[in-house]
Parts: structure tokens; sequence; C-alpha cells
């Protein structure tokens, strides 16, 4: 059997940046990708966070290629025929250390695996894992990992890095994480649209080189967990929708996701967005929306999980994170491989050092303060009810008609007593607070 | 621009074998819901004029969506070998 000192499952974020990591210690790291290159099976919305991460790789970052740095954050709550938009500009966000930059993964992550490559990293791609090999288990015990197979090879490892993504199919057949449940997994699916450079940034106000993030919630799901988003890159926008596993199979008439993609470009604000632009892509994910509780135990004998196949992603309504997460646990993980090689102990003991590492970092401690969310987001009231009241209330303060106005404290006050003022808004506000 | 349409923009290398399988033993005898007729985001699901579910996985985009919503674990669900299935060029 072919061994190396570190296997890593996937060339997605979590995986390079682990691949990164160990090469740049002088390990001797396999990158096993499925798809034809890193990053051809990969999706996101998406932007990247860079304040977390800015300082665990600094000399990568200068050149890496992001599309847009994102100056101007706006979300949507889209009620029938009304809605009303709440956008925030800061000079800090896309100041000289911006806060986000947009991304495209196939890009990037091809990017990135060459990074890797040139640390010393082995990539391969065109590769699947079929089977996480294990010796010593049974009895409901995972046992050791003790490298991979994949197309009839075995390929043995003291460390065997899993960022296999989200589905975990390898680390759930191992018994190493439970499958993804549909209460815990949301859809996202969007289109790529080519677009020039000047027409993104006059349709959008942005200076060069800017770019914008816009999420909307309410009618775009028809009121079911999700919502639409639209993000900047440098030649197209992404477009697209992220709906609840759960709250697809619990609608009363269901409608056929791809359709929800369809009714968000024809509306009114988004239609002369997209118009003229030509669709280059369609792609679709799932995403971990389970939280900590979802969590599973993250490292164990020869093994570590990372990224999403670790269910580090946290969706909090006006902030989307995942890729992040994806590579603060990569650069974790090749640290504590780094030691415990060093140290001559890859045993559960050896790896433990890795949780403890997330734990102290904003990973764990980010997705600890959100542990509520999960639950919270699944109240239908939050994408069906409060984005029509809000907008309807708006509009109703802007709207001057044939007949005697009342005062403005009067409309307002009438709007609140409708849609705010019962004893469920209480309870929602009160579930909130742990938001 | 239609759904089929949609998934002819997307690059797919075909493998031989189908990376889904419906168990229709199960679809028409346990399952109720049948969502997967609706949650999949390429509409790949489909009734054929038997009522058996048949899925023209051949545009799949590998996002686990059926799997995950199946209840009845009437999927038999996989990635393509490895080099095979949709490869994104942007996303
Ligand atoms: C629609 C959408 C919008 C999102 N928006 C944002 C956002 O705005 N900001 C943000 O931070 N996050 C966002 N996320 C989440 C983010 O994209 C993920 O958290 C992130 O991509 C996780 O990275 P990863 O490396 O863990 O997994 P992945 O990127 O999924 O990488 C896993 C890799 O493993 C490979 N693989 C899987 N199985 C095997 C196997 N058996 N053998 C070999 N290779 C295998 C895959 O091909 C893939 O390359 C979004 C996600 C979606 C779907």
């Amino acid at each position: 059997m072919e061994r190396v000192d570190c296997i890593v499952v996937g060339g997605g974020l979590a995986g390079l940046a682990a691949a990164y990591g160990l090469a740049a210690e002088g390990l001797e790291v396999m990158v096993l990708e499925r798809g034809n290159y890193a990053g051809a099976k990969n999706v996101t919305g998406g932007r990247l966070y860079m304040d977390p991460i800015r300082a665990l790789y600094p000399e990568l970052w200068e050149e890496a290629p992001f599309e847009r740095a994102v100056a101007r954050e706006s979300i949507t709550m889209m009620g029938d025929g009304a809605h009303t938009t709440v956008e925030v500009a800061s000079d800090r966000f896309a100041g000289a250390q911006p806060q986000s930059y947009t991304v495209l993964r196939a890009r990037f992550d091809q990017w990135f695996a060459d990074k890797a490559a040139e640390k010393g990293a082995m990539i391969v791609p065109n590769m699947k894992v079929d089977e996480l090999l294990r010796e010593g288990g049974g009895d409901g015990r995972p046992g050791r990992v003790i490298g991979i197979r994949a197309g009839g090879d075995e390929i043995g490892a003291d460390v065997t890095i899993v960022a296999e993504g989200v589905l975990g199919m390898l680390a759930s057949a191992a018994g190493l994480r439970a499958e993804p449940a549909a209460r815990d997994s949301a859809l996202g699916f969007k289109e790529v649209i080519e677009l020039p450079a000047g027409v993104i940034e006059d349709r959008w106000r942005l200076n060069e080189g800017e770019g914008a993030a816009h999420l909307f919630m309410g009618t775009v799901t028809r009121g079911m967990l999700g919502g639409g988003f639209v993000y900047t890159n440098k030649e197209s926008i992404s477009v697209g929708v992220v709906v609840g596993m759960a709250a697809m199979l619990q609608q009363a008439e269901p409608v056929e996701s791809y359709k929800l993609l369809d009714e968000f470009k024809e509306l009114p604000q988004i239609a002369p967005l997209v118009k003229g632009g030509t669709v280059a892509e369609y792609s679709a994910h799932a995403i971990a929306e389970g939280g900590i509780a979802r969590v599973p135990k993250l490292f164990g004998d020869g093994y570590l999980l990372a990224g999403d196949a670790a269910g580090l992603s946290l969706n909090a309504l006006v902030t989307v994170r995942g890729m992040d997460f994806a590579i603060a646990s990569g650069y974790h993980a090749a640290r504590a491989v780094a030691t415990a090689k060093k140290a001559g102990d890859t045993s559960v003991a050896g790896l433990a050092r890795y949780e403890r590492a997330l734990r102290e970092s904003f990973v764990l401690k980010d997705l600890e303060t959100s542990r509520a969310i999960p639950r919270i987001v699944e109240n239908p009231r939050l994408f069906m009810h409060y984005p029509r009241a809000v907008s309807k209330l708006a509009e109703s303060v802007f709207t001057i008609g044939a007949q005697p106005s009342p005062r403005l404290a009067k409309t307002v006050w009438k709007g609140a007593r409708r849609d705010f003022l019962s004893l469920a808004t209480l309870k929602d506000l009160w579930s909130l607070r742990k938001m | 621009m239609n759904i089929d349409a949609k998934l002819g923009l997307d690059v797919f290398k075909l493998d031989k074998e189908p990376q889904i399988v419906v168990k229709n033993e199960i679809c028409s005898t346990v399952c109720v819901n049948r969502a997967c007729l609706y949650v999949c985001p390429a509409d790949l699901f489909e009734l054929d004029d038997q009522q058996r579910i048949v899925v023209n996985w051949e545009g799949c985009l590998e996002c686990g969506t059926c799997m995950i919503c199946c209840e009845k674990d009437a999927l038999e669900w996989r990635y393509p070998r490895g080099e095979f299935g949709v490869q994104y060029r942007m996303s």
C-alpha cells in the first residue's frame, strides 16, 4: 500500500487550506478531488469574509482571484406588491482592507490548489474516494482511520483529513458523523449571469472594483425558510435562491424548487438588474444549517473532519458564512496534524488539539454564540408575516390618498397595531433575543 | 429560459452508470409525499405513464437534495465516479 503522511479528501476550501498548511510544514500531503479540477463541483453564494481568516495565511490573500470587494449590503423584505429595503454602506466595508469579497469557486479553488501545489502538496483531480479505510473498529466504534480506497487503489496515511463537503457521505458511512437531515439542510441554487463590468458598476452604483451583496426574504421563497440573493462579481452576477429542505417538504401545495429562481428573476425589482445579461451557468448545492448542535466530534484516531463535512456553517439571515469556517478549520487541521506528527502521536489524544484550537478560535465560538439560530429561523412568520407587514406599514407611510391624510403617527400606530402588537409578535421578539 | 436550457449551459461528463437509482417498489407502496418530484433544482424526476418515478440522472447537479428529502430511502444515490458528472466553470 502506498503511504503518505496525510491524505486530504476533497479539494474544496477546507481541504486546500489544510493541504497548503501541511505542505508548508514539509509534510507529504495528497489531496484527492473527484472533480476535473479543484472547484469543479463547488458552489457558493457568495462572498468570503476576510477578517476572520486574514491573519491565517497572510501571504495568500494579496494575490487571490477575488471578484469584488463588497462595499454595500442590502436586505429586502418582500411583501405582496410592496417591498422594503435596508441598505448599509460603510467606508470600512471596502476600504484598504475590505471585510468581504465576492468569489466564484471554480476560479478561486483552482488558484488555491495551485498555491498548495507550489508548497509541495500533491493535488490529484478526477479521483473519487470510495471509502475511508479503518482498522480495529466494531461495536459502533469507528476504529482507527488508516487511509482511503479510491478507484481500486488503497493509500495509507498517518492522518486522513475528511473535507468532503456538506453531504459527508464517506464520514457518515464510516460512522464518524450522522447523515444530513432535511431539518438541518437547505438547498441553494443559482445562475451566474454575465454582464460587462461597467454595466454592473452603473446598475449597482459602484466604484470600479467594488461590489454589492443583496439578500431578499419573504415572498421569494413563498414564506419558506430561506431567501434570494444577488452578488456582483467582476463581470457577472450570481443570482440565486436558498430554501430550507424541511420547509419545502412541509408545503401544503408544493412548488417545484427551480421555479422559485425564475419567479425571483422576473420580479420588477430584479428583472431590470439582470436585463441583457447572458446566463452562463446554473448550479445547485446543499447547505448545512443545523448549527453547532449538529457539529459532530471533529477528530478521532487517525482522522479529522473539516469545513462543511463537519457542519461548520452558519446562516444568520443577514450574514451567511461557511467559506471562512472552511478555510480556518483547514488551517487548524494542518497545524494540529503537523504538531501531532512531530510528537509522533496521531491517535485521538494527539489530534485532540484540533478541536481545542477550533474552540478557541472564532469557528466554534461563533457557532456556539449562534446556537439558537437554526431553531429560531424555523418560525415561518419570519419569512411570511414580517416581510409583508413591514412593507405594508412602510407603504402606508409613503402613501398620499385622495382623502385627507391622518397624522403620520396615527398611520404608523394603525399599521403597528394591525401587524405587530400581538402575543405572537411578542413571542417572536422574545425568541429573537438569542440571535 | 426553461430548466432544460439552463442545464444545457453546464458542462457534464457522462458516466455510463446512473448515479441515482429509484426503487419504485418503495415509491409506489409507502411514499405519499413524492418529494423528489418537486425538490430537485434540476427537475430531473418525473412520472412515467404507469405512475412510476423515473429520473433523468444525466442532468444531476450532485446537490444531494433528493437523497436528503427522500424520507423512505427509496433512492440509491452516489457521486459519479471521479472525473464524471457536472463540472462547474464558475459558481
Ligand atoms: C448557494 C450557497 C450560498 C452560500 N453563500 C455563502 C457565502 O456567501 N459566504 C460563505 O462564507 N459561505 C457561503 N456558503 C457556504 C460555503 O459555500 C461552504 O460552507 C463552503 O463551500 C464549504 O467548503 P468545504 O471546503 O468545506 O466544502 P466544499 O467546497 O463542498 O468542498 C468539498 C470538496 O470535496 C470533494 N469531494 C467530495 N466527496 C469526495 C470524494 N468522495 N472523493 C474526492 N473528493 C470529494 C468535492 O468535489 C469538493 O471539491 C454558501 C453555500 C451555498 C450552497
